[in-house]
């Protein structure tokens, strides 16, 4: 699994009809060091994830591993929203605190 | 599947049940002209295979399962299969 | 299964169902001499005690789900047990 934070949505009338109901969310990688990374993915949401929060991602057939992507075309899924990240003893990461 | 060499074994006590009394191996994988690759794994070893031995790991999940015969519902991926004798690569281009 | 050093840990309240109770660690991943290689990233600990600093060995994609009671879950490492001893005389020495 991987951090990223919301930093979008993406809205699509016309799409493959295995995808309708579903929330699809772009994200870009969030660092330890507190830092975006570079590029971006889209995922589908399966935790009600907002704008702004740094959430838990995974990949690969593991994404279809929710009841809302179960046979779903989905590859990327935001299983967690996160509360806190701690690394070596340090607080990296805090919901709420910037 | 792909070739690989057997560099080591790794010893764990504290593991998920069903690597219980499995042979962990550490492989290293190899190009087609058999040289080392930055690539490695930890396999179970299905064929008796030694450090040093050339070998053909699996690594797809639920073909695993079924060569370990574990059920659906092991966490594996990657097994040694065989131990090669030889390959034979046709040069082309 | 790849190494990895256990170097942190991950809370969090919402999560996809199925994942109550199950720990999520940072982990940095190791080539195969056990040096750091590539950005760290979230397992989940199917050993249930693998703690900071530990060298673990972690599967990943679908079959990481595999290793909790609850296994239709989206999870894609799992941390899979805790490494004693490594004997690797074919490897090359560390310069």
């Amino acid at each position: 699994m991987q951090l990223a934070q919301v930093v979008g949505t993406v809205v699509a009338t016309q799409k493959s009809q295995r995808l309708d109901g579903l929330k699809m969310l772009i994200l870009r990688p969030f660092g330890l060091d507190g830092k975006l990374g570079s590029g971006y993915l889209v995922a589908l949401d399966s935790v009600g994830a907002g704008l702004g929060e740094v959430v838990l991602y995974c990949t690969g057939s593991s994404a279809r591993q929710t009841e809302a992507t179960k046979d779903r075309p989905a590859d990327a899924v935001i299983m967690a929203i996160v509360d806190t990240v701690e690394v070596g003893g340090d607080v990296k990461y805090q919901k709420g605190k910037t | 599947m792909y070739l690989a060499r057997v560099v080591g074994n790794v010893v764990a006590t504290i593991k998920h049940p069903f690597y219980e009394g499995r042979k962990l191996m550490l492989v290293q994988r190899l190009d087609l002209d058999h040289k080392p690759t930055s690539t490695y794994d930890v396999a179970v070893d299905d064929v008796q295979a030694g450090v040093g031995d050339f070998v053909l790991v699996f690594d797809e999940g639920t073909g695993a399962r079924q060569i370990l015969q574990a059920g659906n519902t092991a966490p594996v991926r990657a097994v040694i299969v065989g131990i090669v004798d030889e390959t034979d690569i046709c040069e082309s281009s | 299964m790849k190494f990895a050093w256990v170097i942190g840990t991950l809370v969090s309240t919402r999560k996809a169902e199925g994942l109550e109770g199950v720990k999520f660690l940072i982990v940095q991943p190791l080539d195969e001499r056990r040096l750091p290689s590539g950005e760290p990233y979230v397992a989940v600990d199917a050993t249930r005690q693998a703690g900071l600093g530990e060298l673990v060995f972690v599967v990943a994609s679908r079959e990481a789900a595999l290793s909790l009671d609850e296994s239709f879950v989206p999870v894609d490492a799992a941390i899979v047990g805790i490494v004693d001893d490594v004997h690797a005389p074919l490897l090359p020495e560390e310069e």
